[in-house]
């Protein structure tokens, strides 16, 4: 299906939302560490119709799980349009551009284009990582896939080009700080068409950030989709605000985290859960309206890691369901 | 230089197990320099398998050599004799010095006593660091002289990733992260702009990937070799 004339990338439900200038929803589904296909659809469906796209992970820190194609078609099947992640630590330039065109093939029209969590995180410390070309170089890849038509070697394309609506991660809080706008940039450059952020807790940091990308002008080139991830515990809060690279987690959060609780007896486990998610939701409810006053934010990201029920509470409770219905460009796959 | 470190004793204790007579060759060249294989090393390691050996009620004839290099004919060849009267050589050379003794001497078992780990530097006393990945395509010019293939774990070449933080590198082990370091000297050289051009994907080919390598010189050839 040619979709080059009438001016979009791949004309998926992501892009044409954000192109109607909506506020968009993405969300994240984790796939199974099994082969069972119910675990994507009860997820699918827990999001469906919340959310305007969900991606799929790949191999999530580095933890084998089911691929993103297959857990992305099954997605596509219960009605949520899958965002296909894909990393560059497990497959060289050969094994992704075939997984692409074999995702395409599929119906999938997004994807985002990711380095990869290292391989001693995950449940296979001794693997070879590939690394055979990194984000931006994947960026490229399946631009050129799709508006070059013609593989990475260069050899064109006989017959149907992939074309994905293609984006990227950005860390405002990775090091060095002044870099993160640059990056930015160089992956804008590089043909993403959508950016969706590492979680965002410290929203003064993140406005520091959001100020240098505009006068780089980028904004006005990229969707920048602002990460919001819920709290689920003051455990959880602490664990990201020591442990985790690459995330900002500001005292204040774990603090409140701790005080929902405050006043619950402490042997009714049940009670203290439920006040610390009720906060937890709460806070990226607020979360999402302060990201949303900043120039250049066109969305949010959701990462309820396993917690996809909180999705639906956090997207009604900051004013944004229904989620629009934006024109249809071409028919799903 | 290539830096090497002793296998564990007991590891070396049962790659010998089924041999009497063993030889024990050093090398005078990088493991030495790295203490892990040169003359002091071969001896000590030699002493060490003679008393365990006798110990455990097997004695076994452990004798030592140390040559220049092992990585050139010259210097293996005058181990002939001494290797014909052993069972096993245990060479404590890097992976090409166990390689060219098996291959100079077909008819030995050649076993390694180290394990060849990279190629780096001393950066303090006893420490040593991984610096140069020969991946046969150097881009050092674009990076400020500190080299992403040896140094990221990730082998990035457009800059560091969102796990870089405090100035490390997210696999932790108080591994610097090698972009962070790209960045700041190139920022102090006035020369960030190297990092906005965007690296197209590597050329692998003259890296391990494209096989085992091989360079030619032919002013450096002799008329007798080239003409066989």
């Amino acid at each position: 299906m040619d979709t080059s004339t009438n001016g979009f990338k791949s004309g998926s439900r992501l892009e044409r939302v954000l192109r109607a200038g909506h506020f968009a929803v993405t969300a994240e589904l984790g796939p199974p560490q099994n082969a069972d296909p119910e675990v994507i659809r009860q997820k699918a469906r827990l999001l469906a119709g919340v959310v305007d796209a969900a991606n799929i992970t790949d191999n999530q820190t580095a933890i084998v799980r089911m691929s993103s194609v297959g857990a992305g078609v099954i997605a596509w099947q219960e009605g949520l349009e899958p965002v296909m992640q894909m990393t560059c630590r497990d497959r060289n330039r050969l094994a992704m551009q075939s997984d692409l065109l074999g995702a395409y093939a599929l119906g999938l029209r997004n994807v985002l284009c990711l380095t990869g969590d290292h391989q001693s995180f995950g449940n296979h410390p001794t693997a070879k990582n590939v690394h055979d070309l990194d984000s931006l170089q994947l960026i490229q890849m399946v631009v050129g896939m799709r508006d070059g038509k013609c593989f990475q070697c260069g050899d064109a394309i006989k017959g149907v080009e992939p074309r994905f609506f293609v984006g990227a991660a950005a860390n405002p809080f990775g090091d060095p700080f002044e870099w993160r706008p640059l990056r930015l940039a160089k992956k804008v450059k590089a043909g993403a068409s959508f950016i969706q952020t590492q979680l965002i807790y410290n929203v003064p940091r993140f406005a520091d950030f959001m100020a240098r990308v505009r006068e780089l002008g980028v904004h006005k080139d990229v969707y920048l989709l602002a990460g919001i991830g819920p709290l689920k515990s003051p455990g959880m809060a602490k664990y990201m605000r020591d442990e985790v690279p690459g995330l900002d987690v500001p005292d204040e959060f774990v603090d409140r985290m701790a005080a929902a609780a405050d006043g619950i007896d402490k042997e009714d486990k049940k009670a203290r859960a439920a006040a610390w998610k009720k906060e937890g939701i709460k806070v990226a409810v607020e979360l999402i309206q302060q990201v949303r006053q900043i120039e250049g934010v066109s969305g949010v990201h959701l990462m309820a890691i396993e917690w996809e029920e909180a999705v639906r509470p956090i997207v009604e409770g900051a004013g944004l369901l229904p989620r629009p219905e934006p024109e249809p460009i071409l028919t799903a796959a | 230089m290539i830096i090497g470190e002793q296998k564990p004793f007991e590891e070396i204790k049962g790659l010998i197990a089924e041999a009497e007579k063993v030889l024990v060759v050093g090398c005078g060249t990088c493991v030495t320099v790295c203490f892990a294989g040169g003359e002091k090393e071969s001896g000590l390691l030699a002493t060490g398998l003679r008393m365990t050996t006798k110990i455990d009620g097997a004695a076994k004839d452990v004798t030592h050599t140390t040559v220049q290099r092992q990585c050139e004919w010259e210097y293996i060849d005058p181990l002939a004799e001494q290797i014909e009267q052993a069972d096993v050589v245990l060479s404590l050379g890097c992976g090409v010095g166990v390689q060219a003794l098996a291959e100079r001497f077909p008819k030995a078992i050649v076993l390694p006593g180290l394990n060849t780990s990279f190629m780096g530097l001393p950066t303090e006393q006893g420490v040593w660091e991984e610096r140069c990945a020969a991946c046969g395509s150097c881009i050092l010019g674009l990076t400020g002289g500190i080299c992403p293939i040896a140094r990221c774990a990730k082998q990035l070449l457009n800059g560091p990733c969102g796990g870089s933080q405090n100035g490390l590198c997210e696999i932790g082990h108080d591994t610097p992260c090698a972009w962070q370091l790209i960045y700041d000297r190139l920022k102090a050289q006035n020369r960030l702009h190297l990092l906005m051009e965007i690296q197209p994907p590597k050329n692998w080919s003259t890296s391990r990937d494209g096989g085992p390598r091989r360079i030619t010189r032919q002013d450096l050839r002799l008329a007798s070799e080239v003409a066989e």
